[in-house]
């Protein structure tokens, strides 16, 4: 069956597009941390100068959706995945985007003495890149039961992050020479906050993609 | 005339959350088997379909969808050694009852086929034949009211008006085929069959064809087969799937082609058949 023998490479050729920019993603967001808490500028340096390649894959993502919806109408099975692929590749972009937001705020504190909050969010980043690398892998083996046990764990990091907002504030009122340095603090974390959203949203669509289930705010 | 619905057992169960208007049954189908000769071609058939609502057969040759939408206004009764078992209930009343009128019948279950069979007569005349023959026009008035009618509801009406006389022959294949909706709807029915109606329409008469397919069922209830999935997923409310004799799956449209309930109608639907 010549015809399918082609849908089924072009749908093969889609999961390692968007598991490459999955990859990338997981890395930027590994290298924005270890700027931040490793105070390396060098790699924030590497991360910005990478996101217009993730941007890139992105767009490239969005063309072969484009291009198998038009040309293969794909149903049942194929559509639920090349739906969900086409829904998670600018999630993905937007978590390369947060990453790049971090080691921005990297730059800028790495020049600055360190503050103790860092070390909560080296566990905050952690969180967060091992959360989206367990996203990616359940989506790579179809897997809606782990994806399931990952978006529960979007609770341990927006409990992080109210901590540590709590934590920053107090911090600013007690100490407000290193109100600058705190805010920026406090901007990481909700950067990472969001990446932990946009680990639920790729755990949501690989549901979605396995089960037909629609579980999206219900959670 | 008998409006009473038999409850029938529900073998399926249409799952989808789809929201469908709740609408009245216009056919019931219950265990029903067909055979040619020996050969069985259908196997304890199911379903219901619902009144003013578009439902589509697909599946691969030979799987029985085109004999099944033949059971449904008796045309299997001409070809000899077939047999039918089970009932199929239109309004109510068992079409394959002693006391069913044929004739009748067919009035009310109006069929398209695939390739468009106009006869060698004027257009005027292709769309006034129901009618002439079954005395369903008092006058000449009338007749032409009716037949004015009939092609404007087959969404033909502003392309002939003009040229009424001429042969039905000189019109377009897409033309032709709507000529024979209207020759369908001229006595007005209460159900279409449709067998494969734009197999072999280019795509502008295929889109013409089912929009005005989405524009009837607000007064017919239509049933397509074809092998066009995709133009079963355009048109369709409902979509049932068949399998070498047997009904697999009868769902919404949209269950059907996003999520289907059963592994066999998935791989069917994503090409991945055989």
């Amino acid at each position: 069956m010549e015809v399918h023998r082609h849908l089924d490479e072009e749908l093969d050729h889609l999961r390692d597009s968007v598991l490459r920019l999955g990859g990338e993603a997981e890395t930027a967001l590994r290298r924005a941390m270890e700027s931040l808490v490793g105070r390396d500028s060098a790699a924030a340096r590497a991360v910005l100068d990478h996101d217009d390649e993730i941007d890139q894959l992105e767009v490239e993502v969005d063309r072969q959706c484009v291009d198998i919806f038009a040309l293969r109408q794909p149903a049942a099975r194929d559509l639920r995945f090349v739906m969900s692929v086409a829904k998670m590749a600018p999630v993905l972009e937007r978590i390369a985007d947060h990453a790049c937001n971090i080691a921005r705020a990297a730059l800028d504190l790495n020049d600055e003495p360190e503050l103790k909050n860092q070390a909560q969010l080296r566990h905050m980043g952690e969180m967060a890149s091992s959360m989206l690398g367990a996203a990616l892998d359940a989506f790579t083996r179809n897997d809606a039961a782990a994806a399931r046990e990952v978006i529960k764990r979007d609770a341990e990091i927006n409990d992080l992050y109210n901590r540590l907002f709590h934590d920053l504030i107090e911090m600013m009122a007690r100490e407000p020479i290193t109100a600058t340095r705190d805010a920026r603090l406090l901007f990481v974390a909700k950067h990472l906050e969001r990446i932990g959203d946009y680990v639920t949203d790729i755990c949501e669509l690989n549901v979605y993609m396995t089960e037909a289930a629609i579980i999206k705010h219900k959670h | 005339m008998s409006t009473t619905i038999p409850t029938l057992r529900p073998k399926f169960e249409i799952t989808s959350r789809a929201v469908l208007p709740s609408r009245e049954t216009k056919i019931a189908v219950d265990a029903l088997n067909f055979y040619y000769g020996r050969a069985q071609a259908l196997k304890d058939i199911t379903l219901t379909i619902p009144a003013r609502m578009v439902m589509a057969f697909i599946g691969p040759s030979g799987c029985g969808k085109t004999t099944f939408l033949r059971t449904l206004n008796r045309m299997n009764d001409v070809i000899p050694a077939t047999r039918v078992e089970g009932k199929v209930m239109i309004d109510g009343a068992d079409i394959y009852s002693a006391s069913a009128d044929v004739v009748e019948l067919r009035r009310k279950v109006g069929m398209v086929f695939q390739k468009s069979n106009p006869f060698p007569k004027s257009i005027f005349d292709n769309v006034a034949y129901g009618l002439k023959i079954n005395r369903l026009a008092s006058s000449r008035s009338e007749l032409e009211g009716r037949v004015e009618e009939a092609l404007k509801d087959a969404a033909l009406w502003e392309e002939v008006k003009d040229r009424l006389k001429s042969s039905a022959l000189g019109l377009s294949g897409g033309q032709q085929q709507r000529l024979c909706i209207a020759r369908a709807l001229a006595i007005r029915p209460e159900v279409i069959l449709m067998d494969e109606p734009a197999s072999a329409l280019d795509p502008i008469a295929t889109s013409k064809i089912e929009e005005l397919i989405m524009d009837l069922k607000n007064q017919y209830t239509i049933v397509i087969v074809t092998h066009n999935m995709q133009q079963a997923a355009r048109v369709s409310d409902l979509t049932a799937f068949f399998l070498l004799g047997k009904l697999i799956e009868i769902n919404t449209t949209e269950k059907l082609f996003t999520a289907p309930d059963e592994k066999v109608t998935e791989d069917y639907v994503t090409g991945r058949f055989g």
